[in-house]
């Protein structure tokens, strides 16, 4: 059974069908990319999937589960991670506690330790500390961790985004175009991450991206959307020549 | 710090002026050497203080450090600031200066112990300073009482206002509500009555039974708060506002309406429970279960979800949840915060639990700065030692203190002290080491 299945995804907004009849299958280990213009709706089958947005039809299985009408944190302590594509960072808050925050879902200690400090309370919060060093060395974000993340330079806010969806331990990771905004230099950098996480930890990625070349160097199949409706599907290779992609991505020759 | 840095350290300080020593010497003072500066001031005053009030031209001790004399006698504020330098100042500087090195090791002594203990040994001096010092006259009592109060009522607040960014403006609603709730236990229990009858238990039982009932009427609050909670958290944004504003004049309307219990004429009766150390300690317990709530991840949850609440809810919070019970246990302590301000005044009438009362505490909130601890304590004292300040104005300190707040708003809109944690670790740590084990330190290297 795949890790992911998604069938007949369809939402509209208002008279608006902002996806229609999409589909995706991911197993374990799987780079998937998902590319499309402006608006296509790519990010909006991100929201479904978290259960942001409440799709109008379709089946979302993960796990042997359909995931669709959960609460947005229920979904997420399922086991899906996300990044989003304007960051969402807690301005007010350090590295350390943005990454020891996302393992929310798994403190036990509950509202009476947390209003009386039980040695369970603190067994759990250093426990968590401990993975959040672990996850900032892996990242190498640790120099920053007791740093409020509002003045970290861009590159870092991204990988502590990053490092922070890796705390939840998800299954299945949803990257929103990780590289936005990103120089050649922290670019080289985010796809030496991306490529660790999918090397060293045992989930699926699902990957929202721009720039052709990053997404044909980390994704073994790629699907393009446009205007809601998925109009390629395959390896890199055939999405780069499908005469299709190039109409919706760069235009008809005739128009240039 | 690394021994280069103390030697340097040491160096500059020697080179450079009086003035500029002065924060350097006062960084290597432990909070145990300032508190016990203030125990000797107190007692220096207990001796000496009423001689030298009369002998500077004053009738009596000045009360609180002579702020209530600035506008109702201003001739006479060199003389209270003479009598501040020569009993609060010098007195606590010297001790504090003086002690730094013995004191320092006494509390690398008490932090190789367990840290309740130390906090217990800090908590005992700070109370020894505020009784020796309030209990010269009892208009001091009653002013550190009510104040303690109040900086209760700021830190519950601060939960919800500073921790999870929402807009309160229930808190009076809750104060009465858990000030009415305790109050008729304890009448009901302690006080003969003509609408409750005789005394249920005997007066011995009292102190026992009052923390229940402040609970209860803390319950109470909360359970009032249930009715916010569950209508405005489905969503963000200004619904809270304005549900807790209407549910604070439901509350007072309601309380006026029910005659049993004096309806607007108030209720009184309440035998005098809020002692000095009693509201002592309650306050420093809520300050240390909510300090404690609020440093803990599921506290933290608060400020994720009010720095972006869908990413909190992607990264597993049920925020719903999360800011119901934040609320929930806000108006608690909101609640034994009027349960405790009933039987300090033994009068409750639900005029006082208005609009005024939530404008002073929004304004003890916002000013002492959101998300902090010692914002909340600074702008609660802060904000009762100006409105005593301001008394002999009258009303006119409604245009005064306003204005401070526009002011605040504009310059600081986040309050005095804001976005600190109160790390009691580290408040009670040894500020330094003694200058013979520096220079040993140094010249080991």
């Amino acid at each position: 059974m795949p890790l992911l299945q998604i069938e007949n995804l369809t939402i509209f907004f208002g008279g608006l069908r902002a996806v229609h009849d999409f589909h995706l299958t991911i197993e374990l280990g799987q780079v998937r990319g998902l590319i499309g213009p402006n608006g296509a709706g790519k990010t909006t089958v991100f929201n479904m999937i978290t259960g942001i947005h409440q799709p109008t039809e379709g089946t979302i299985i993960f796990d042997g589960q359909d995931i669709v009408g959960l609460r947005p944190d229920e979904i997420a302590s399922r086991g899906i991670g996300r990044t989003f594509q304007n960051m969402r960072l807690w301005r007010h808050m350090t590295v350390l506690e943005h990454i020891k925050l996302a393992r929310y879902s798994k403190f036990t200690y509950g509202m009476f330790g947390a209003f009386f400090g039980t040695p369970l309370r603190h067994r759990e919060e250093l426990e968590a500390e401990k993975k959040a060093n672990e996850l900032m060395d892996l990242f190498a974000i640790r120099r920053f961790a007791g740093n409020v993340i509002t003045g970290l330079p861009y590159g870092i806010q991204r990988r502590v985004e990053m490092a922070r969806a890796m705390a939840m331990e998800p299954k299945l990771l949803l990257l929103d175009e990780p590289t936005a905004g990103m120089n050649p230099e922290e670019l080289g950098e985010m796809v030496n991450v991306i490529k660790r996480i999918r090397d060293e930890f045992n989930l699926a990625i699902f990957l929202i991206e721009h720039r052709m070349k990053f997404v044909m160097d980390l994704c073994e199949r790629i699907q393009t959307l446009d205007f809601g409706e998925v109009i390629a599907e395959g390896i890199p290779e055939d999405i780069r020549d499908n005469p299709r992609v190039i109409d919706a991505y760069l235009g008809r020759e005739a128009e240039v | 710090m690394s021994v280069e840095d103390r030697t340097f350290a040491v160096k500059t300080e020697v080179k450079s002026g009086l003035i500029a020593r002065i924060p350097l010497a006062a960084r290597r003072v432990p909070l145990l050497g300032w508190l016990l500066g203030i125990l000797l001031a107190a007692i220096v005053e207990r001796l000496v203080g009423y001689p030298l009030a009369r002998l500077l031209g004053m009738s009596n001790f000045p009360p609180l450090f002579g702020v209530t004399i600035i506008f109702s006698q201003p001739p006479l504020i060199p003389s209270v600031l003479v009598y501040n330098l020569l009993l609060y100042v010098i007195p606590v500087a010297v001790v504090a200066w003086l002690s730094a090195p013995v004191v320092n090791r006494l509390v690398a002594w008490l932090y190789s112990y367990p840290l309740w203990f130390s906090g217990l040994v800090h908590l005992a001096l700070i109370y020894a300073d505020l009784s020796l010092w309030a209990s010269i006259n009892d208009y001091r009592v009653l002013v550190v009482r009510l104040t303690l109060v109040a900086v209760l009522v700021t830190l519950s607040l601060n939960v919800v206002n500073g921790y999870m960014g929402e807009f309160s403006c229930s808190h009076p609603g809750f104060m009465a509500l858990g000030a009415y709730g305790a109050s008729v236990l304890t009448v009901l229990f302690f006080t003969p009555n003509n609408v409750f009858g005789a005394t249920l238990l005997p007066a011995a039982l009292a102190p026992f039974i009052f923390p229940l009932t402040l609970i209860a009427g803390g319950l109470l609050a909360s359970f009032g708060a249930l009715f916010i909670a569950i209508p405005s958290f489905r969503t963000r944004g200004d619904y809270l506002a304005i549900i807790s504003l209407a549910f604070m004049f439901i509350v007072k309307s309601l309380i006026e309406n029910i005659q049993i219990i004096g309806g607007a004429r108030g209720f009184m009766g309440m035998p005098n429970l809020a002692t000095l150390p009693v509201v002592f300690l309650w306050t420093i317990i809520g300050l240390l279960v909510i300090n404690n709530f609020v440093r803990s991840t599921l506290g933290k949850a608060l400020n994720a979800v009010r720095d972006d609440e869908i990413a909190a809810n992607a990264m597993t919070i049920h925020t719903r949840r999360t800011k119901m019970v934040a609320f929930l246990f806000s108006a608690f302590w909101a609640g034994v915060a009027g349960g405790l301000l009933a039987h300090v005044i033994s009068y409750v009438n639900p005029g006082s639990f208005g609009i005024l009362k939530l404008s002073e505490v929004l304004a003890m909130v916002y000013l002492g700065g959101l998300n902090s601890i010692v914002g909340s304590i600074v702008g609660a004292v802060g904000l009762n030692f100006l409105m005593e300040a301001l008394r002999p104005l009258d009303i006119y300190k409604w245009i005064v203190i306003p204005t401070l707040l526009i002011l605040l708003m504009i310059f600081r809109p986040t309050g005095l002290i804001a976005f600190t944690e109160f790390k009691i670790e580290e408040i009670l740590k040894p500020k330094a080491l003694p200058r013979d084990e520096v220079e040993h330190a140094a010249a080991a290297d």
